[in-house]
């Protein structure tokens, strides 16, 4: 496992469809992404950001190459090894927020702990604890209709959180959210980071993307090129 | 994970309470349908059953029937000695005559039945003597003034706690010594109390009420190693005999066969659970595609939060499980609302047809267990439907 990276795409292609109708989305996607990092993917409509996403979330499969995640070969994982993959190592952030209605944000955020078998009492501590870390406890009994566009966000992150996942996954997580939300969004990420966990965030906004380490544009179903985010040129100086 | 699964699909039933009831509405229909015919089945089996045994231990019952000739000509004590001697495997041929009368005592007053009986007829029907004696032969061939009582004659004009054995007593102008006891009998045939009455030797009763030496009817026990339909033959032959009756008309007498009539009885009883339970099915079935087609529309309904569930590491089973349990747990609760309504209908109705209401455990269990099966029938397509969404397109759903 040592000097094995987190996350190792080779040559990925997707097709979508078949025949004279058949769509390439991915045109052989080559990414290593290490421990730590904070990714942020940036692109046009169209340009495959989304799809590499899903195949990076273990939602999806790719058509063609090589997806090394903990040095597991992905393509090979048929969707229930994959959902189990999910549950133990991934936390997914939507830009629609994405939690229960009519669910409370304390038991949004359990609901990852409850497919692990964990008991009620665990389930709640944890919950909690991950409430904490978003600065939500106060609203732990409120309902998402109960609560704001950011908070729901925020209640959406602890909920990805629950787990102690290796990667967070975020699609477009400020896209619903004005400015000011979006900010504290963002340091709330760069936060999490700081503390350990791998950060992988689709967005179209530059700004939001500054706050990542890494930025990797693409164009047309291939990575375009990959550079420093201006946040991490700043602190450490370097180039990527 | 079961239990959490029951707990969430609680929560939507209730979340979508109205929706709920008037899908399980016809499973609660079908269940209550069931057990409320069945428990009232019973329940007329029950009180028919009732009515046979009062008819009495003996196996057939003969009187007289009225025919063309206009007149019931009754049977005498000589028609039953004849059957008795002369049909093969007769054990015991007894005869029967009441009258009514009130009953003293020490200024208490009764109006009772007075049934003329010998030992035999008690012997044939099991009635038994409780306290005392039965009748000697000499009480019995002399028509002395002995009676038995039934209990609630005895509670009627006796002071509980004293033995009323010894006692003389009087029946309407006749004056008796009481000998003796019956046991408790319950409610008799044709709405007759075998415990409001009096017992006393037939001819007592023939000579000193009646006036004449009729039977009302007679009944008869036979040795079951032989034929009931040849010991019937032969019954019928020789009354038509005594009667001096033509071969062109009918018998003016008629008997009953305790056995057939319980057969008969168990028959159409039978069939009319068949048919119940064909109406059942059906209704249970059209309750079940309705399950179907809610959990249809749930499933639809709640795409976005199965694409959730799936995203955070559900498996696909874990996905079914659920929505499973929870067309299980509405048809489970369509089932007991059922049962709940079935007791009281059955309660209700039990009274207004006059039957006794006899829960039958079983068949509310049989209810429950094939509602709660119902959802997994009715509930595993929709289940499996919502396990294959793909998380992405159910994310993306709208």
């Amino acid at each position: 496992m040592t000097g094995e990276p987190l996350i190792k795409l080779e040559g990925i292609t997707k097709t979508f469809g078949s025949g004279p109708a058949a769509f390439q989305a991915l045109k052989g996607i080559d990414l290593t992404i290490e421990r730590g990092e904070f990714v942020a993917i940036m692109g046009p409509s169209g340009s495959g950001k989304s799809t590499t996403m899903n195949i990076l979330g273990c939602l999806d499969v790719p058509t063609g190459g090589v997806f090394r995640f903990r040095g597991v070969e992905v393509q090979k994982l048929d969707r229930d090894q994959r959902s189990l993959l999910r549950r133990r190592y991934l936390g997914f952030v939507f830009q629609g927020f994405n939690l229960l209605a009519r669910t409370t944000a304390v038991e949004n955020v359990e609901l990852p702990l409850l497919y692990r078998g964990e008991k009620k009492a665990q389930r709640r501590e944890a919950a909690l604890r991950a409430l904490d870390q978003v600065g939500l406890v106060p609203w732990a009994s409120h309902t998402p209709a109960e609560l704001s566009g950011g908070q729901q966000q925020r209640v959406a992150i602890a909920r990805a959180l629950v787990t102690q996942p290796d990667v967070l996954l975020a699609d477009e997580p400020t896209g619903n959210l004005d400015s000011e939300r979006s900010v504290e969004i963002m340091e709330l990420l760069c936060r999490l980071n700081s503390e350990g966990i791998t950060v992988l965030m689709v967005t179209h906004e530059e700004e939001m993307a500054s706050f990542a380490k890494t930025i990797v544009r693409f164009r047309d179903g291939r990575v375009d090129r990959t550079e420093r985010g201006a946040r991490a040129l700043a602190e450490d100086g370097r180039p990527a | 994970m079961l239990g959490t699964s029951i707990l969430l699909a609680l929560r939507e039933i209730r979340r979508h309470i109205l929706r709920s009831i008037l899908t399980t509405l016809g499973i609660i229909i079908g269940v209550a349908a069931v057990v409320t015919m069945v428990t009232l089945g019973n329940g007329v089996t029950a009180s028919v059953q009732e009515e046979i045994s009062s008819l009495g231990a003996s196996n057939f019952i003969v009187f007289p029937v009225r025919t063309g000739r206009g007149t019931i000509r009754p049977f005498d004590e000589a028609d039953v000695r004849a059957v008795e001697q002369q049909i093969a495997g007769v054990t015991i041929a007894a005869g029967n005559v009441a009258s009514s009368a009130t009953a003293f005592y020490n200024g208490q007053d009764w109006d009772t039945r007075v049934q003329g009986v010998n030992n035999a007829f008690l012997e044939a029907q099991s009635i038994s003597v409780e306290e005392g004696r039965p009748f000697s032969k000499d009480e019995e061939q002399a028509g002395k003034n002995v009676c038995l009582l039934g209990l609630k004659v005895r509670e009627a004009i006796f002071v509980p706690g004293t033995s009323p054995v010894g006692a003389r007593m009087r029946l309407g102008d006749v004056s008796c010594m009481v000998i003796g006891v019956i046991e408790e009998r319950g409610q008799g045939g044709g709405g007759a109390d075998d415990d409001d009455a009096v017992y006393m030797p037939i001819k007592t009763v023939q000579r000193r009420f009646k006036g004449n030496d009729r039977l009302d009817y007679f009944v008869l026990k036979y040795d079951p190693d032989y034929a009931p339909s040849a010991i019937q033959d032969s019954l019928v032959d020789l009354l038509r005999e005594r009667r001096l009756l033509q071969a062109a008309e009918p018998n003016d007498f008629n008997v009953i066969d305790t056995a057939q009539v319980n057969q008969a009885l168990g028959a159409a009883t039978g069939a009319l659970t068949a048919m119940v339970a064909v109406i059942a099915s059906i209704s249970l079935l059209v309750g079940g595609i309705g399950i179907m087609n809610i959990m249809l529309v749930s499933v639809t309904e709640r795409t976005r939060e199965i694409g959730i569930r799936l995203a955070i590491g559900a498996l696909a089973r874990e996905v079914r499980l659920q929505f499973l349990t929870e067309a299980v747990v509405l048809c489970a609760l369509g089932g007991l609302v059922g049962i709940a309504l079935a007791f009281v209908a059955s309660i209700g109705l039990a009274s207004v047809i006059d039957v006794p209401f006899v829960f039958d455990p079983m068949i509310n269990i049989v209810s429950f267990v094939f509602a709660a099966g119902m959802g997994i029938v009715f509930g595993y397509y929709p289940a499996r439907r919502a396990s294959q969404l793909d998380p992405i397109d159910a994310l993306r759903h709208e």
